[in-house]
């Protein structure tokens, strides 16, 4: 089995944020919520770096370690995914998770914030594959349908990388050695406790 | 001469210009173009402040975090030193308590009832301290769900029915913290007075509080360990409404590691809170004879008063008498017992 990841070369993001505007799009994500974003770093200062960043799937994901309730689960490919039916709202995965992944349709409102929508990897969640009900809550099933999620697939200078993390890995190692530098693979080492040597 | 010079001087330009290109280490094609030696790099700024923070450009500002792995150690806490000191203050506060009921029994009224009352707490008193105590008990047990219902009780009823119970608990905890912080801002309000800390209290504790032994050192309207139970209400009530409202509006007051510190503050505060006030139920009801009648009826027989609250008697008895006019068919059966 695959264990899926995202890479993001931070080398080669433009910034264009087309990744965010395909994953909004391709799942109807709620108004105010963002499952993908695009951070730019030191902005306009010499060295500044973008990086597409969403919900990274952790190994031993910390959202599902201070869930109340036990809503995530982790599927056969390493997506970490959650049910909104048993989901309270209580705001405990948003304190723990590192990369500010989980959000809530109604911020504030005496703490009825709503459940909670995050980025599912294309992979929707816990009903039947592409059904109605599934797209509804969660957005498509690119997964299951045997295609890899809409931000990497549409990235234009191939800077998101979605797919196995030893494949994903080796092809941000070559092209390291290829062009001779790297800044690395951001929030590897938070999100899966390993690093890539280049 | 000058049109040897003209002829010298791009010469000796020519050979300087070879000698330093002689001189300077052939660059490889990698060095002379390396754009990230001079980027950002995530380690080092994850050294810097523990957080990587940039500009994002949808509307929401507080996206620009890309990574704040202080998570972890706030899981470590919520997952691990949480359950561990809860267990411990609650587990051994019960431990404490049925240890002292079994060894020191109830504390008798030792010179039985007089069959005359005094007004202890009014209607005004009693309701504000049965609202926040309701609330508080409520609070608590939703508060619990949320730390240990996820180990002890999903297990048992599984996962739909603990999710559509923890749903209504955590509506039940937000609504309710409005009338608890009312009712203990009208608890420190009303009772603040019975309450400063005197000599009679180190009287008090010395002699044990009447606990221990058979001793009934004086005390005013509210001894030493009432005093205790009244501060822990008034500073941990305060401190577990403060640090809720901080969780339930997210954000209008500060951050994730402001929300992190904040969930640390009120689980901590109110395990501890929990335990104190398992001792104070305990003394209230099976732990003291003739203690419930303070905020059951409101009025406690005198021989009560005298023995936990003589100066307050005194007091109270030189201002208005026993409230001995009315009859007391209940209390006399008992003190004929």
């Amino acid at each position: 089995m695959a264990r899926m990841k995202f890479l993001c070369d931070a080398d080669r993001c433009i910034e264009c944020n087309a990744c965010v505007t395909a994953c909004k799009n391709e799942h109807e994500v709620p108004w105010g919520i963002n499952r993908r974003r695009v951070v730019t770093i030191a902005d306009g200062k010499p060295g500044e770096r973008s990086v597409s960043m969403a919900c990274m799937h952790c190994t031993d994901a910390p959202c599902a370690a201070v869930c109340p309730v036990n809503c995530f689960y982790t599927t056969a490919d390493g997506v970490v995914l959650h049910s909104k039916d048993l989901c309270i709202g209580c705001g405990y995965c948003f304190y723990a998770c590192p990369f500010g992944a989980p959000q809530y349709p109604k911020v504030g409102n005496f703490g009825s914030r709503g459940k909670m929508d995050k980025c599912t990897y294309c992979a929707g969640g816990p009903e039947a594959d592409g059904s109605k009900e599934e797209y509804e809550k969660y957005g498509a099933n690119r997964l299951a349908e045997g295609k890899l999620p809409l931000c990497a697939e549409m990235c234009s200078t191939k800077s998101l990388l979605a797919g196995d993390g030893e494949i994903i890995a080796q092809i941000y190692k070559e092209r390291v050695l290829k062009r001779g530098y790297g800044s690395g693979a951001w929030g590897w080492k938070t999100a899966y406790r390993e690093t890539i040597e280049s | 001469m000058s049109s040897f010079a003209r002829f010298i001087r791009p010469a000796i330009g020519a050979w300087a210009l070879l000698l330093l290109i002689m001189a300077a280490p052939v660059p490889s094609p990698a060095q002379q173009i390396n754009p990230t030696a001079s980027s950002v790099n995530e380690q080092k700024l994850l050294q810097e402040m523990d957080r990587i923070q940039g500009r994002v450009s949808i509307p929401d500002q507080r996206s620009g975090v890309l990574m704040q792995p202080a998570g972890r150690e706030w899981r470590e806490f919520r997952n691990v030193a949480l359950r561990w000191i809860g267990g411990v203050a609650m587990l051994g506060m019960l431990a404490v308590l049925v240890i002292f009921y079994l060894t020191r029994g109830m504390v008798r009224l030792e010179s039985g009832r007089s069959g005359r009352t005094i007004v202890r707490f009014n209607t005004f008193e009693r309701f504000v301290h049965w609202m926040t105590a309701t609330c508080f008990i409520i609070l608590a047990i939703s508060g619990l769900n949320i730390t240990f219902g996820r180990p002890l009780l999903l297990p048992l009823i599984g996962f739909d029915a603990f999710s559509e119970w923890s749903q209504w608990a955590k509506f039940a905890h937000n609504y309710l913290s409005f009338p608890f912080t009312i009712g203990v801002v009208l608890i420190f309000l009303m009772w603040i007075a019975g309450n400063i800390p005197s000599k009679v209290d180190l009287e008090w504790i010395k002699r044990g509080g009447g606990l221990i032994g058979h001793d009934h050192p004086p005390a005013r309207r509210f001894n030493a360990g009432q005093k205790g139970i009244y501060w822990i209400v008034v500073i941990g009530g305060g401190l577990v409404a403060a640090t809720g409202y901080v969780l339930m509006f997210p954000f209008y007051v500060t951050g994730i590691e402001g929300m992190q510190m904040a969930q640390i503050v009120h689980s901590v505060v109110a395990v501890l809170f929990i335990a104190a006030m398992l001792a104070h139920i305990y003394i209230g009801t099976i732990g003291m004879e003739g203690a419930f009648e303070a905020m059951g009826s409101g009025e406690v027989d005198v021989n009560w008063a005298r023995e936990h609250h003589s100066l307050w008697l005194d007091q109270e008895m030189a201002r208005t008498g026993p409230n001995d006019s009315q009859p007391q068919p209940r209390h006399a059966a008992s003190a004929a017992e």
